[in-house]
C-alpha cells in the first residue's frame, strides 16, 4: 500500500497501480479515452491530466498523466486544480474540433463515454471556427457499423483488435488529424471478437449493427441480467428489450468469468429470439388453438398414459427439473445423444471425483502455461480462446517486470516482450487460431491425441499409465510438455467435448491429476457443447438411446420434449420412427425446428429473454438469468408451462410450487449434486431499501404512450413473482446485488465504463462479489485413480476415413443459427480431406465426395487440407440441413 | 587540426573511399579501441570528452551509453539517426554524403562501447546521395574487415545495416525511429522504459546523431582534453553551424562550439543581402524559439542559448528578415509540424492544424483579436509533458517566441489588415 495526497487529502491505495486506476478505485471522477482495465495505459488522448507536486512546499506542481504515473508513497497530486482542470476541458475540445454534432443520430448518444466526458470536463463552449475533417466509412459486415467521423483517435480499437484479440484486420491508416481506423478494403472483421469494438469505442464510431436494425436508446431499453445462450462458458451478459423485441446483448462485467468482452456468437446471435417462424401460439396438429385447448389436450395425451420426457442441454435447470418431476425420475431422460451424454458424465466424474480444480475463465489469463487437448477453442468456446491468448503473455511479462517495466505500461510492456511468447501446446485434429501463439502444435485423431495427452500424464507421475510405442517424435513432444508444464506456477489443462471423444477427455484428466500431485495450483478447463450441458449432466436421468428404444417398443406412449430438437441428437430414421410411433408428441419449444414440425402439440416456449432459469456453465458455476421482458400472449416459460401441465393433471407435487423460487428450492433440495442453485440470487423477497430493482432506467421514454395504439390508459406494469427486479423505472436506485445489475450506469457515468462504479477496484471483482455460485469443487482427499484404457496408435483404413467433426462457431450452434446476422456467416457444408488422401482418390477441391458414416450417407463438396491428418477426414457440426452423426466413427467411401 | 569532422570534405563532393579515409588516418581509433581499449574505457572517454548529442536535445552522450547494461544478452543495436528532417538543417547531410567512413567508424566504436551486435543507419528517404554513398561505404568496410564477424582479429562482432525512411519527421524522434525500424507505425515511445533498456526489438539500444557518432573516431585518436579544447567554451568540440534565409552565403561551417551569432550571420554568412534587415532567427532549427537582434552576441553552445531563452538544437540558424511576413513565416513552420504530427495523441493531433489555420486566418487579414488568445493557450498547453512527445512543445517554440517578439505583426493584421 502506498499513501497518496489528492487535493491534499490522503488516500491509501495499491502501489504498483498507476494514479489513474488508483483515483477511479477511490471513487473520484477522472475523464480518460485511451486507458481501459483490460487494456493499460498508452497515454495517447490526454484526458486524464493531474497535477503532482514535488513536496508539500511545492505549490506550482506539473501537469502529467495520470495513467502513466505510478503511484509512488507520499506522491502528491491534484484533480482539482484549475490549470488541470483547464486542461482536461481543452482535450475534449481539441476533440470537438473534429467529432460531428451528431449525438441526437448516434447510436451511442446517451450511452457514450465522450459525451460523458465532455460533460465531466466542463466544456461548453466550441471556439474552433473551421471545417471539420471527413472520412469515408466502410462496410465491416453484418455485425458492425462504421461512422469514422465521430474518431476521437484514442487507439482503443486497435488496441482491443489486434493487441488483445490478435485481430489482423483493422488497423490504424495514415497519419496527423487524418489517422484512420478501418480495414485495408471494405469486408467483414474477421476476429470472432469484433462485437467489443462497440463497447470498446469510447464514442460511435463502431457500433453494433444488429441493434441498428431496431434501434432504441440505452435508456429507454427494459433490461435484465442474463446468461449467455451460446456456449457453455456462460459468460455474463445484459438483455434489453423495448416494444415485445429483444434489442442488444451487451456485456455484463463478471470478474471471474469474462470481465469485460463477449464473442461475437454470444453478442450477435440473439435473433432468434425475434426470429418470425418462431413458435408463439400453442398448436395441436397443426392448428393453432387456445391456452385452454392445448392444456386440454396435453391432459388428455398425459392421464392414461406411460408418459415419459425427454430434456435439453439448452433449457434451464428449472425447465429440466419440473419436466423430470412431472414424469417422473425413472422416465427422465437426456435430450443429447448417448455420446454426449457419456462425455457430460465423465466431465463431471473428472471434476468431482479427481483432485484438480476446474478454472474460471478468468484464471485462464492468468497460468503461465497452457497445454489444450483436442479442443477447437476459438469456435467452440471462444472466449476461452482469449483467455488463451492472454495466458500466453503470462511468462513475457514476468520478464519484462524483472527490467521494472509494469503490465499496465501497455506499449512499453508490448515492445519489450515482442514476439515472446510462454508455453501453449496444442494437440488438436485440424488447423486452430490459436496455433499461431503455439509454443508447439501436435496434430493427430482423436485417438493419438490422447496417447499423447497419457504420456505427459506417466511422464509427469509414473503411477499414471505408460504409452507403449510412442514414435520418436511423440516421446520428445512428450517430454517437452512434461518438463514445461512443471517448471510452471500455474499450470492449465485444457480440453472439452468437441471431438467427441471420452478418451481425449480422460487423457486429459490425467495430465491435470499428474500435475496436480506436484502442484497445488494445477488446473483444469472442461468445455461442453451448449449453455446448460453441464447442467443437465448434473441432473441424473437416462440416456436418450434407451427413450427411443422404450417408446418403439411400447407404442402408446406420449413423450414430453423440452427445448429440443431431437433431430440434433439421434439417426433422422430412429427419430422418424419415433416421432411416428409415439402417441402424443408434446414439444415445449420456441425454435421452430424438424422435431416441432413433426409434433403433434407444440407449446410454445418463452426463451432465455422471457424466462427466469438457472444454468450450469463448464466451470460447474451456477449462474441465473433473469427474464427481460413477459411475452407476449401465449408464450410463457418452459417450466410453467410444465407446471400449469402438472396442475392440469392435478400433479401432487407440481401443484404445490407456484413460481421460480418454489421450483428452485426444491431442486437445490432433491438434486445432490445442485445443491447451492438457490444461492445464486437474492430470493424474490428480497428488496433494497423496501424497494425493487427497476429494469428501467430513470429516463425511460415513452411508457404513457408506446401501447396507445392499443389502449390509451397506461396498462399496469407487470409484477414479478419470480425475482425482486421490477418491471419499471421505479424503483431502488443504487447499486443492485452483483448478480442482479440489470444495467451499468451512474451519474455522469452513461456509457458501459460506468461498470468503474460497481468494482471496488476498478478491474477487479464486482463490489459484493463476482455473480455465481460453484458447484463443483475437485476432491482433494482420495481422489479418483488414473483413467487406464490408452488406445491404440491411429492406423488409417483403406477405403475408410475416420470422420470428425470440425466446428464453426457461426454455424455450429443452434440458436445463434436462426439469427439472421451470424446466419450471414456460416459456411456451407464440406467434407474436409488432406491432401494426399484427395490425390489418391484423385479428388479436388469442390468435387462432391459420397460417403457414409453411422448409417448416414452424405455427398459432400470436398475441401482440402494439408493439415488434416491422413486417414482423417472432418465435417463441419451442426449446419443447418446436415445430419449430425456421433463422431469421431469410420466413413466409408462409396 | 580545428575542423576534425569536415576536414576531408571535397569541393566537389566526392566522397572519400575507404583507401582515401585510410590513407588520411581513418580507422585508427577502431584499430585502437579494439584492440588497447576495454568497452567501458571507450564510454569513459566519451564522457570525459564532455560531448553533447548533436541531435537537438544535448544530451551528454558518454552518459547515455552509460545505461546500457553490459552484461545484457545479444542482440543489442546502435543506430545512427541520419533521418536530418528538421527544416533549415542539413549539417547531418554534409558528413553523410562526404565522409561515410567517419560515420561508419564513430558507429564501429559507438557499438563496441555498449557492446552492440547490430548497427543501423536509419537515413531519411530523400537523401538519395547519401543512401548510395553510405551503401557502397558499407560494402567497403565489410570488405575491410572493419564490420562482419571478428573485427579486425578481435573477436568483435558488428553488423550495419542501411535502412532508408519513408519520409516522416516524426522519424527523427529516437522512439519513433525504432517502432519505424520494427516496421510499425512510426509513433514514439513512453519512457520511461528507455531504449537503452527496452529499444529496437525490446532489446537496449543506443540512437545517436550523426554529427555526434562522427565525433567519436576523433575523440578516441586525440583524447578528452584535446576535444573540449576545440571549443572557445564550456561545451566541448567543433559544431557544424549553418545559416539559412536571406543572407549573403547561406551554408554551413564546422566551428569551434560557441561562436556567436553575430559571428555566424556577419562573417560566415556574409551578413544580409542587401536590402534585407535581420530581424530575428531561429538559432537551432524550425522547433526552438526565436532570438532577436539584441541577442546576436549570445554564444551559440547549449547553455549560453538556453540563457537567452531558445535553445541550439541541431546549430542550424533560419533568419528571419524584415522584409518576410512573421504571420506567414511561422504558420508555414506550423504547417510542416501539423503535417508531420503522427497523430498519437490529441494536443498535438488536434492542436497543431488549428494553430495553422488560425494563422492562415490572420495572413489573410480575417484574424480575430481572440484569436490571440487562442495562440497563446496552444503555446500554454502544448507544452513539454502535456504531449506525448516533444514534437508539438518544438513545434510551440517558434509560434510563443514570435507572440513574444513579434506581437505587432499579428496584431497589425488583425486590426488593420496589414503586414507591419
Amino acid at each position: 500500500m502506498a499513501t497518496v495526497y489528492i487535493d491534499n487529502k490522503s488516500y491509501e491505495v495499491g502501489a504498483g497501480k498507476n494514479l489513474l486506476e488508483s483515483c477511479l478505485s477511490l471513487g473520484l471522477d477522472l475523464p480518460y479515452f485511451c486507458w481501459h482495465p483490460s487494456l493499460g495505459s498508452v497515454g495517447a488522448c490526454r484526458q486524464c491530466a493531474v497535477k503532482v507536486y514535488k513536496d508539500a512546499d511545492d505549490k506550482k506542481g506539473r501537469l502529467i498523466m495520470s495513467c502513466m504515473e505510478p503511484v509512488a508513497d507520499n506522491q502528491r497530486i491534484s484533480i482539482q486544480d484549475p490549470e488541470a482542470k483547464e486542461f482536461r476541458e481543452h482535450v475534449v475540445e481539441w476533440l470537438m474540433t473534429n467529432h460531428p454534432h451528431d449525438c441526437a443520430v448516434c447510436d451511442e448518444g446517451g450511452a457514450c463515454h465522450l459525451q460523458d466526458m465532455t460533460v465531466m470536463t466542463g466544456h461548453n463552449y466550441r471556439h474552433f471556427q473551421y471545417k471539420k475533417r471527413t472520412y469515408q466509412n466502410q462496410y465491416l459486415g453484418p455485425f458492425i457499423n462504421h461512422e469514422m467521423n465521430r474518431c476521437i483517435q484514442c487507439y482503443r480499437c486497435v488496441r482491443f483488435y489486434k493487441d488483445y484479440a490478435g485481430g489482423k484486420d483493422l488497423d490504424a491508416f495514415a497519419s496527423r488529424n487524418q489517422v484512420y481506423f478501418g480495414r485495408h478494403e471494405e469486408g467483414t472483421l474477421e476476429s470472432e471478437f469484433s462485437g467489443n469494438l462497440a463497447e470498446i469505442c469510447p464514442t460511435g464510431v463502431f457500433t453494433d449493427k444488429t441493434l441498428k436494425e431496431h434501434y432504441t436508446r440505452k435508456w429507454d431499453l427494459t433490461n435484465a441480467p442474463s446468461i449467455c445462450q451460446h456456449c457453455s462458458v456462460g459468460c455474463n451478459t445484459i438483455a434489453g428489450e423495448r416494444y415485445g423485441e429483444l434489442r442488444s446483448i451487451v456485456n455484463r462485467y463478471n470478474g471471474k468469468v469474462n470481465g469485460y468482452f463477449l464473442c461475437d456468437r454470444g453478442r450477435f446471435g440473439y435473433g432468434f429470439v425475434n426470429a418470425e417462424d418462431r413458435i408463439r401460439k400453442p398448436r395441436v396438429r397443426h392448428e393453432t388453438v387456445s391456452r385452454e385447448t392445448v392444456l386440454e389436450e396435453i391432459k388428455r395425451s398425459i392421464l392414461g398414459h406411460n408418459v415419459i420426457g425427454i430434456g435439453s442441454p439448452r433449457a434451464s435447470l428449472q425447465s429440466n427439473f419440473v419436466l423430470k418431476a412431472l414424469v417422473g425420475e425413472d422416465n427422465f431422460y437426456h435430450g443429447v445423444n448417448d455420446n454426449e451424454h457419456n462425455l457430460g458424465d465423465l466431465v463431471v466424474k473428472i471434476l468431482t471425483e479427481g483432485p484438480a480444480r476446474s478454472l474460471p475463465l478468468k484464471e485462464v489469463e492468468n497460468c503461465d502455461a497452457v497445454f489444450i487437448l483436442g479442443e477447437d477453442l476459438t469456435n467452440t468456446a471462444p472466449m476461452v480462446a482469449l483467455a488463451v491468448r492472454q495466458s500466453v503473455r503470462r511468462q513475457p511479462l514476468q520478464h519484462a517486470a524483472k527490467n521494472n517495466i509494469v503490465e499496465w505500461n501497455d506499449a512499453a510492456a508490448r515492445e519489450f516482450i515482442q514476439d515472446e511468447k510462454g508455453p501453449l501446446f496444442m494437440a488438436t485434429v485440424h488447423t486452430t487460431k490459436l496455433d499461431e501463439l503455439a509454443t508447439r502444435v501436435y496434430r493427430a485423431e482423436p485417438d493419438n491425441i490422447a496417447r499423447l495427452g497419457f504420456a505427459v500424464a506417466h511422464l509427469l507421475d509414473p503411477e499414471a499409465p505408460a504409452v507403449d510405442d510412442l514414435s520418436n517424435d511423440e516421446k520428445e513432444q512428450a517430454l517437452q510438455i512434461a518438463n514445461t508444464l512443471q517448471q510452471v506456477q500455474r499450470p492449465v489443462i485444457i480440453s472439452g467435448t468437441g471431438c467427441g471423444s471420452e478418451i481425449i477427455l480422460r487423457a486429459a484428466a490425467n495430465v491435470a491429476w499428474a500435475l496436480q500431485k506436484k502442484n497445488k495450483a494445477a488446473g483444469i478447463v472442461l468445455t461442453l457443447s451448449e449453455s446448460n450441458a453441464m447442467g443437465l449432466a448434473l441432473l441424473n436421468g437416462h440416456r436418450l438411446q434407451s427413450a427411443l428404444d422404450t417408446i418403439l417398443n411400447r407404442r402408446d406412449d406420449t413423450v414430453i420434449i423440452l427445448e429440443n430438437d431431437l433431430y440434433r441428437h439421434g439417426p433422422p430414421s430412429v427419430v422418424d420412427e419415433f416421432m411416428k410411433t409415439c402417441h402424443n408428441v408434446i414439444v415445449v419449444d420456441y425454435l421452430n425446428t424438424p422435431t416441432t414440425q413433426k409434433a403433434s402439440v407444440v407449446v410454445p416456449a418463452g426463451t432465455f429473454a422471457e424466462s427466469d432459469g438457472t444454468v450450469v456453465n463448464n466451470e460447474g458455476r451456477a449462474q441465473r438469468f433473469f427474464q427481460v421482458y413477459e411475452p407476449a400472449q401465449g408464450m410463457q416459460e418452459s417450466w410453467r408451462w410444465l407446471l400449469n401441465i402438472g396442475a392440469a393433471v392435478d400433479h401432487p407435487r407440481l401443484a404445490a410450487w407456484k413460481n421460480f423460487e418454489d421450483v428452485t428450492r426444491a431442486l437445490a433440495a432433491e438434486e445432490v449434486l445442485l445443491r447451492g442453485v438457490e444461492k445464486v440470487t437474492p430470493p424474490s423477497s428480497f428488496r433494497m431499501a423496501g424497494q425493487r430493482i427497476p429494469r428501467e432506467s430513470h429516463r425511460y421514454s415513452g411508457r404513457t404512450s408506446m401501447n396507445a395504439a392499443i389502449n390509451v390508459s397506461e396498462p399496469k406494469p407487470p409484477e414479478d413473482a419470480d425475482s425482486s427486479l421490477s418491471y419499471t423505472m421505479e424503483g431502488y436506485r443504487g447499486q443492485a446485488p452483483s448478480s442482479m445489475i440489470p444495467f451499468f450506469w451512474s451519474p455522469g457515468w452513461n456509457s458501459v465504463q460506468s461498470v468503474n462504479k460497481y468494482q471496488d477496484e476498478v478491474g477487479h471483482a464486482l463490489r459484493d462479489g463476482d455473480p455465481g455460485v460453484r458447484l463443483l469443487e475437485p476432491k482433494e482427499r482420495g481422489a479418483a485413480p488414473y483413467f487406464s484404457g490408452i488406445p491404440e496408435a491411429f492406423h488409417p483404413m483403406k477405403d475408410h476415413l475416420l470422420m470428425v467433426h470440425l466446428h464453426h462457431i457461426y454455424g455450429s450452434e443452434e440458436l445463434s443459427n436462426h439469427s439472421k446476422p451470424v446466419a450471414e456467416r456460416i459456411p456451407q457444408p464440406y467434407v474436409m480431406l488432406n491432401n494426399d488422401d484427395a490425390a489418391e482418390r484423385r479428388l479436388n477441391a469442390g468435387d462432391t465426395l459420397t460417403f457414409e458414416v453411422e448409417g448416414q450417407a452424405f455427398a459432400l463438396p470436398v475441401v482440402i487440407s494439408q493439415y488434416l491428418p491422413k486417414g482423417v477426414a472432418g465435417m463441419p457440426y451442426g449446419l443447418e440441413g446436415l445430419t449430425i452423426v456421433e463422431l469421431p466413427a469410420w466413413s466409408i467411401l462409396k | 587540426m580545428n575542423k576534425p569532422l569536415t576536414q576531408h570534405v571535397r569541393p566537389d563532393g566526392r566522397p572519400l573511399t575507404l583507401q582515401e579515409y585510410e590513407k588520411a588516418g581513418g580507422y585508427a581509433a577502431v584499430r585502437k579501441a579494439l584492440k588497447d581499449m576495454a568497452p567501458q574505457a571507450v564510454t569513459t572517454l566519451v564522457k570525459e570528452s564532455n560531448l553533447r548529442g548533436r541531435g537537438g536535445a544535448g544530451f551528454l552522450t558518454g552518459m547515455k551509453w552509460s545505461f546500457v547494461p553490459m552484461n545484457a544478452p545479444k542482440p543489442k543495436y546502435l543506430i545512427a539517426n541520419a533521418d536530418e528532417m528538421e527544416p533549415g538543417t542539413f549539417k547531418d547531410r554534409i558528413l553523410l554524403e562526404n565522409t561515410p567512413h567517419q560515420l561508419i567508424e564513430g558507429m564501429i566504436l559507438a557499438a563496441f562501447a555498449i557492446q552492440a551486435d547490430n548497427a543501423y543507419v536509419f537515413l531519411r528517404w530523400a537523401y538519395k546521395q547519401a543512401a548510395k554513398v553510405i551503401t557502397t561505404a558499407i560494402e567497403e568496410a565489410y570488405a575491410a574487415g572493419y564490420l562482419g564477424k571478428n573485427i579486425l582479429g578481435t573477436g568483435f562482432d558488428l553488423d550495419m545495416h542501411l535502412h532508408t525512411g519513408v519520409g516522416r519527421y516524426m522519424c527523427g524522434e529516437e522512439t519513433a525511429l525504432l517502432n519505424s525500424l520494427e516496421g510499425k507505425r512510426a509513433t514514439p515511445r513512453a519512457k520511461p522504459p528507455f531504449p537503452q533498456i527496452s529499444g529496437l526489438f525490446g532489446k537496449p539500444t543506443i540512437v545517436n546523431n550523426v554529427e555526434t557518432l562522427c565525433c567519436i573516431p576523433h575523440i578516441v585518436n586525440n583524447g578528452a582534453e584535446w576535444f573540449k579544447d576545440l571549443s572557445r567554451g564550456s561545451d566541448a568540440g567543433t559544431k557544424i553551424y549553418g545559416v539559412s534565409g536571406n543572407v549573403k552565403r547561406p551554408g554551413a561551417w564546422e566551428l569551434p562550439m560557441n561562436v556567436t551569432m553575430r559571428e555566424l550571420v556577419e562573417e560566415h554568412a556574409g551578413g544580409m543581402r542587401d536590402g534585407y534587415r535581420f530581424r530575428g532567427a531561429l538559432p537551432g532549427g524550425a522547433s526552438t524559439d526565436f532570438l532577436v537582434e539584441e541577442h546576436l552576441d549570445v554564444k551559440m553552445d547549449y547553455t549560453s542559448v538556453a540563457a537567452a531563452g531558445s535553445r541550439l538544437g541541431t546549430g542550424t540558424m533560419i533568419v528571419l528578415d524584415d522584409q518576410t511576413s512573421v504571420v506567414g513565416f511561422v504558420k508555414n513552420l506550423e504547417h510542416f509540424f501539423a503535417q508531420e504530427s503522427c497523430g498519437f495523441c490529441t494536443p498535438c493531433r488536434e492542436g497543431l492544424p488549428w494553430v495553422e489555420k488560425i494563422l492562415h486566418t490572420i495572413e489573410r487579414g480575417e484574424g480575430k483579436p481572440e484569436d490571440l488568445k487562442l495562440l497563446e493557450f496552444h503555446t500554454k498547453y502544448l507544452g513539454p509533458g502535456n504531449t506525448f512527445c516533444a514534437l508539438a512543445p518544438g513545434a510551440m517554440e517558434p509560434l510563443q517566441s514570435a507572440l513574444k517578439y513579434f506581437r505587432k505583426d499579428f496584431e497589425m493584421l488583425i486590426h488593420h489588415k496589414i503586414s507591419a
